[in-house]
């Protein structure tokens, strides 16, 4: 073994076990745009393995390959051996990080991110900038026509800004507006928060018209995803225990979240915290709980909308609901229970965007080739909507959008409901 | 590698095609095997001009070119034990012309089987061959172990699909033999030489294919048998009764377990054998009542339980099933060996208790599923690689292997190649006089000994 034996490194059997029969390749969205074994899941696996068995250094370049994986899950679930390819690329994220520590990243992910108070304040001027006119002056004058392509891509990923978070609109207690069934627990993401925070009042108010008093506590903090993303397992942990304690207070019935990578984060809070005995039961208690918005709504007596939303719509799977959460029946089922809807399925609509989290920054040429594919696939349904239930694919499907110069909005499914329901009341 | 070199061949093909670091390198150094050697240099060309000067540079320096798809083959064939280059088709991976008037499509030899055939069915035409591996290999790399698969039994092999090639030979030339005709025996039929050739003769860069129509209904059983011999009484009452369906494939029963234990579809594990059988054909009623004639005569046979697929979904999971068995071998046990003997259909029941006998013997599994109609075994030897005693016990196994396949008038690969793996072997199952020839003709295609060097026939 090259390393220390503090350092936590990827069990035997994850990687020995890879018969390498290639399976993985098919559905590998970075093979696919380079046709290139180092850019597959196989080939990942063989890195780790031959690093962790001492046959290759842990080379910058070795760590690289790790962080090109998009992580969209795809190859942990076609695997018949039960490799998870994508895990590992994190895992060896963390093998390396916790060798070479990076200290930005402390600073990033165990300081701002971790402290909402923090993150609101540092994306202050993103507010700025859009409620003080200035990015209706830069798009008026075409001087985002004039920044680096990247750059230019950067800034229509940004959705509208809000005013304010919405941490500090939301009540604690947003009680349900008929009788009380459930008592919902409402995990408030980062990018919910701060940038779709639309899309979560929406949330709450549909939550409470269909018989939830929904209970928003402000002082959970970031889910835990971006800092696993980049190796900090270890913040991970932190982050959970804080979620953790803050829901236990609550009597919940549920914990809905309306993002699907705080979702598919907050599921595996169970396993993290699994050999801990202090907090594996209350972890798999908490993580027990976790429901997708979409998911939720399908299981309770749902109120149909008699309002109507009249578009062609299509939807987008975000890798971290349908893989991680196998959720992707019910938000299709929700966008199609609305009348008006003309609903039309994707190509490859569970092929991953190449969001990523932020692919887009670090590995810009990779991301924009694959969400390039997904805009063919878009253009070829002639949807004038297309939803998904992920802020990180929805930021990387407008970017896409404005790229090709396209007439496609892009929302939230649950958007659609609370506009079916205020039509409805509207008219009646 | 000389730095000179990378240099020249980063001029054919850009920066982009020529990969040298470390990572690079090691991750080329595999195929389905468990078999590894790093080459020296990767390169990735686009077009057959590139390849060919490639292979002119190559031939030059004296370098061994080891050529690949995306490496899924199960013998070794891929492996660059000789180091040199590794020479990727991937990126040659498009539809040149879908002539629909005489169901003829040509390709780049990068082409995943899969997206090929996706592509021609968009057109109501259909390539048959189908090796399990179908999504994640190439037309190239199955032309050049002439691929077979379930469906072979009505249809033909990979090689009888192939009009014509363009080939890059080891001197940097290109030949382009074949064309788009059915019937052509003008000279020696070289596309056949070809096929099969793992690499050794010349480098597959396009292919000619013949097409035919798509089949729009298949219907699906799977019969469970109390015995491998009343399976095996089954399979030649079928094709003796004048039907062949698409595909006969025999499972048994440590095979069934396996998929079982990876998937969960509800396979019934207490069964010794089964027969998965599909039936296509144009019409429903046809098609339809070619799987009941089927069914009837499973019932005379000894069935004990025929289940039809109910609808595509059903169907779907059958051949999920049938295609995952053996990657999920390896849930089992951390390595395995598959190996592809083939031997005469009424064979087929003498071979498996050969094999378990093999598996009792030395004590290490061996899990039966195969081609029953057409004799195409593949019994799979699980161990661990980790364990050398293990390995020593292998070896010993796989030579009793072929030794079964040769005694019943057998052959040692039906459809995977003979690669490294199979190549101490050949000169027992072929005869001196066949390898003779078979030495002179890789002599006189490469007389450097720069394509695929140590590989298929010994030295």
């Amino acid at each position: 073994m090259p390393f220390d034996k503090k350092i936590k490194i990827p069990n035997e059997n994850e990687y020995l076990n890879c018969i390498r029969c290639g399976l993985c390749l098919a559905v590998c969205p970075t093979y696919q745009e380079y046709k290139n074994e180092t850019d597959s899941p196989r080939g990942r696996v063989a890195l780790a393995r031959k690093s962790l068995m001492d046959e290759l250094i842990l080379s910058p370049n070795l760590v690289e390959q790790m962080y090109s994986c998009l992580d969209c899950l795809a190859c942990n679930d076609i695997c018949p051996v039960g490799i998870k390819p994508a895990d590992i690329a994190m895992e060896m994220r963390h093998v390396a990080e916790q060798i070479k520590p990076s200290p930005w990243k402390n600073v990033l992910f165990g300081k701002v991110i971790s402290s909402p108070d923090i993150l609101e304040l540092v994306t202050w001027p993103l507010r700025v900038y859009e409620n003080m006119g200035l990015r209706w002056l830069v798009h008026k004058l075409r001087i985002n026509k004039l920044f680096p392509g990247q750059l230019r891509d950067l800034e229509s990923m940004l959705p509208k800004q809000p005013k304010k978070p919405l941490r500090k609109e939301l009540p604690l207690i947003s009680r349900s507006t008929n009788e009380s069934k459930y008592r919902v627990g409402f995990f408030l993401g980062c990018a919910q928060n701060l940038m779709f925070s639309e899309e979560s009042a929406a949330t709450v108010r549909v939550l409470n018209r269909n018989g939830c008093t929904v209970i928003t506590p402000k002082e959970t903090v970031c889910c835990g995803m971006p800092a696993a993303g980049y190796g900090r397992q270890d913040l991970v942990i932190e982050h959970a225990k804080v979620n953790i304690e803050i829901f236990e207070r609550e009597d919940l019935d549920v914990i809905v979240t309306d993002c699907a990578t705080c979702g598919s984060q907050l599921r595996e809070y169970g396993d993290i915290l699994e050999n801990d005995p202090v907090w594996s039961e209350k972890a798999r208690n908490f993580s027990n709980k976790i429901r997708d918005i979409s998911e939720f709504l399908m299981t309770i007596p749902l109120e149909k909308p008699t309002g109507k939303f009249d578009a062609r719509i299509t939807y987008h799977d975000p890798c971290h609901l349908r893989r991680a959460q196998k959720v992707w029946k019910e938000p299709r089922a929700l966008i199609q229970m609305i009348d008006g809807v003309e609903y039309v399925e994707m190509p490859e609509a569970d092929w991953c965007c190449g969001s990523a989290g932020s692919q887009l920054i670090t590995h810009y040429e990779t991301s924009t080739h694959v969400l390039d594919r997904k805009m063919e696939n878009l253009k070829s349904t002639g949807a004038d909507i297309i939803a998904s239930g992920c802020p990180g694919c929805q930021m990387q499907l407008m970017t896409g959008i404005q790229r090709e110069g396209l007439n496609i909005k892009v929302i939230h499914p649950i958007q659609l409901l609370d506009q079916a329901y205020k039509s409805q009341d509207k008219e009646g | 590698m000389d730095q000179q070199i990378i240099v020249q061949l980063e001029k054919i093909v850009g920066k982009k095609g020529v990969l040298t670091s470390p990572e690079d390198l090691a991750v080329y150094s595999y195929d389905g095997t468990f078999e590894e050697c790093n080459p020296d240099v990767v390169v990735l060309p686009v077009s057959t001009e590139q390849v060919s000067q490639v292979v002119k540079l190559a031939a030059r320096e004296r370098i061994p070119i080891v050529t690949r798809g995306m490496a899924s083959g199960l013998a070794a064939a891929s492996v660059p034990f000789s180091g040199g280059i590794a020479l990727v088709m991937t990126r040659m991976d498009k539809v040149i012309e879908l002539d629909l008037e005489n169901s003829i499509v040509h390709v780049e030899a990068g082409i995943v089987t899969a997206d090929l055939q996706t592509h021609v069915e968009k057109y109501g035409l259909f390539y048959p061959p189908d090796p399990s591996s179908i999504r994640h290999s190439t037309i190239g790399g199955n032309i050049a172990c002439n691929a077979g698969g379930p469906r072979c039994l009505k249809y033909g092999v990979t090689g009888d699909y192939v009009l014509g090639l363009t080939v890059v030979l080891a001197n940097g030339s290109i030949l382009k033999t074949g064309g788009k005709v059915i019937k052509d025996v003008a000279g020696y039929d070289l596309k056949s030489l070809f096929t099969g050739s793992e690499g050794t003769l010349g480098i597959i860069t396009e292919a000619l294919l013949k097409l035919t129509a798509k089949p729009k209904y298949a219907r699906t059983a799977l019969v469970e048998f109390s015995s491998i011999e009343d399976a095996s009484k089954t399979v030649n009452e079928i094709l003796m009764a004048g039907i062949v369906p698409a595909t006969l494939e025999l499972m048994d029963q440590t095979a069934i377990n396996c998929i079982e234990e990876a998937l969960h579809i509800g396979l019934p594990t207490d069964v010794v054998a089964f027969l998965l059988i599909e039936s296509d054909g144009v019409e429903l009623e046809t098609t339809t009542r070619e799987i009941e004639s089927i069914a009837k005569i499973c019932e005379k046979t000894g069935a004990t339980k025929i289940s039809l697929a109910k609808d595509e979904s059903e169907r779907a999971n059958l051949w999920k099933a049938r295609r995952s068995i053996s990657p999920s071998l390896a849930r089992l046990s951390p390595n395995k060996l598959g190996e592809d003997i083939t031997v005469p259909r009424n064979a087929i029941p003498e071979a498996v208790n050969r094999l378990k006998a093999i598996s009792q013997k030395y004590g290490l599994t061996i899990v039966i599923f195969g081609h029953a109609g057409d004799g195409n075994l593949h019994p799979n030897i699980l161990f661990d690689k980790r364990d050398p005693e293990q390995m020593k016990t292998v070896e010993l196994m796989v030579a009793e292997v072929f030794e079964v396949a040769l005694a019943l008038g057998g052959t040692l690969s039906g459809e995977h190649g003979v690669g490294t793996l199979k190549r101490p072997f050949m000169e027992k199952a072929l005869g001196e006089v066949s390898v003779g020839i078979q030495k002179k003709i890789k002599q006189v295609m490469d007389p450097l000994n720069i394509l695929n060097p140590g590989k298929v026939i010994p030295d």
